[in-house]
């Protein structure tokens, strides 16, 4: 069945492409984990949820910059606002703003992209209003750079130069640009912390950085930090869903096995 | 700014997109859609580049330390649109501009890379614990399976090195864009359900 085009009448409608039920199902099974652990969570069940030593040491990172007097530094990379990792920068740029309003400490958020520049802007200034520092918010210091993906990376580690953060958070999607910052941070002596769901880069943050965030924990570091049980729960639901997969793996793993070498003639 | 406004909007839309992404029926609506995310891009474009512009010629005008830095960012600012208003062939100054200035620049700083990727590998190859002995190990046979010289230390160091990509190294990735996926789906489902609030706000 071929997919069907946009802007095709009505009269041709065809309710489901074929090649997009996988995904769908993929989708309802996650919907249905998530929906059930918040449903036990409503009715008064507890989870042990585990911890995660990256998203904590954002606030030991913090305390480490304001003993030292120096700012804080955090980017989310080229990622564009409909990216869910760039979604996921943000929560943590809000706790992490809401922090450094608490504590005094300057926070520098240079920007790659308008639209995300504009909710950072939005985000930060509302966190430090919640943390009775409005003051706290400098417009000048979470701004809108450049598109150009080096011309953004000279001007971020360019700054870095200059303000020597005691602390760098790199949380969102990187390409290219991860380990030129990643190391202009190590040379600042910050301590940095990374997440990000490029995994090419996430190797290069693994070695430059302090901590790393693997995989879907840097969709879960916002809601650690808040301290927000229904983000934290519905990890439990993704960790439910990656023992699920990791049975059909084995599964798979098993019968491809069991026909790669003919394992039934010898039953 | 208005909580409520924002989460009807981002579930109206969420809704919206998910529906289409599944039953692709309303390509008219999602074009549209498309064509107004085109449009306030652009917007908050201007917006960035007035507030980037406005920035440094407050710094340039109060000449605090690294101005200089400031002026050349101005300079550059408006040279470029400047020199589009005399054409952007082949022949224009925005073209040499372009080809003379902006691409070799970013290509030194892309070039920067190599030195990085050299620092972070002596940092990260120092076999201090087990684990950073068989990466240590693995990026050894991996590097030496593709030069000249490692297939004349040992024939089979290319079909090591491409045994090390082709397994640990796919497990380990697969392993990781599950989680990513999943946790992509999970945060999508937040933000549209309205649960994920952190990127319009702090809750309390």
């Amino acid at each position: 069945m071929p997919a069907v085009a946009y802007g095709q009448p009505m009269a041709v409608l065809i309710w489901l492409p074929p090649e997009k039920i996988p995904v769908l199902f993929a989708f309802l099974c996650v919907s249905v984990a998530l929906l059930g652990v918040f449903l036990l969570k409503r009715k008064g069940k507890t989870f042990k949820i585990r911890s995660l030593p990256g998203a904590l040491a954002i606030e030991e990172a913090i305390g480490r910059a304001t003993e030292m007097g120096k700012p804080v530094f955090f980017t989310s990379g080229t990622g564009e606002i409909d990216r869910m990792a760039t979604l996921a920068a943000l929560s943590v740029l809000g706790e992490v703003a809401y922090k450094t309003a608490q504590y005094g400490t300057p926070l520098f958020y240079p920007n790659n992209d308008p639209v995300v520049a504009s909710v950072a802007q939005e985000v930060a200034s509302e966190a430090c209003s919640k943390a009775g520092h409005p003051e706290a918010y400098k417009p000048e210091n979470v701004f809108f750079v450049t598109k150009s993906q080096f011309g953004y990376t000279a001007h971020a580690s360019g700054l870095m130069e200059r303000i020597k953060p005691a602390a760098t958070l790199y949380f969102g999607t990187f390409e290219g640009e991860s380990l030129i910052l990643a190391e202009t941070g190590f040379a600042q002596g910050a301590i940095q912390i990374a997440a990000t769901d490029s995994t090419i880069q996430m190797a290069f943050f693994l070695v430059a950085c302090d901590y790393t965030l693997i995989g879907e924990e840097l969709f879960a570091a916002g809601g650690t930090l808040s301290g927000d049980q229904e983000v934290l729960s519905s990890i439990v639901a993704q960790d439910w869903l990656k023992a699920v997969v990791i049975l059909l793996l084995l599964i798979g793993a098993f019968l491809a096995t069991f026909t790669a070498f003919n394992l039934a003639s010898h039953l | 700014m208005n909580r409520r406004l924002v989460f009807w909007t981002t579930f109206a839309f969420g809704v919206f997109m998910l529906f289409q992404f599944f039953i692709p029926v309303m390509g008219g609506a999602y074009r549209k859609v498309l064509d107004w995310m085109q449009v306030i891009y652009l917007s908050s474009l201007l917006v960035g580049v007035i507030a980037l512009g406005l920035l440094h010629l407050k710094k340039v005008s109060e000449q605090v330390s690294g101005w200089g830095y400031s002026l050349v960012t101005i300079i550059g600012l408006l040279a470029m649109p400047v020199a589009a208003f005399w054409g952007t062939d082949e022949s224009s100054v925005f073209f040499w501009l372009f080809n003379n200035m902006q691409v070799p620049m970013q290509s030194t700083v892309f070039s920067l890379l190599a030195f990085f990727v050299a620092s972070a590998a002596f940092r990260g190859f120092r076999a201090r614990s087990l684990p950073a002995v068989l990466l240590l190990v693995s990026a050894a046979i991996v590097m030496l399976g593709r030069v000249p010289i490692g297939t004349k230390l040992y024939f089979d160091f290319p079909a090591w090195a491409q045994a090390l990509l082709d397994v640990p190294g796919v497990a380990a990735r697969r392993g990781i864009l599950i989680g990513i996926g999943l946790g992509s789906v999970a945060t999508s489902l937040r933000v549209i359900l309205g649960i994920e609030r952190g990127f319009f706000g702090r809750k309390t």
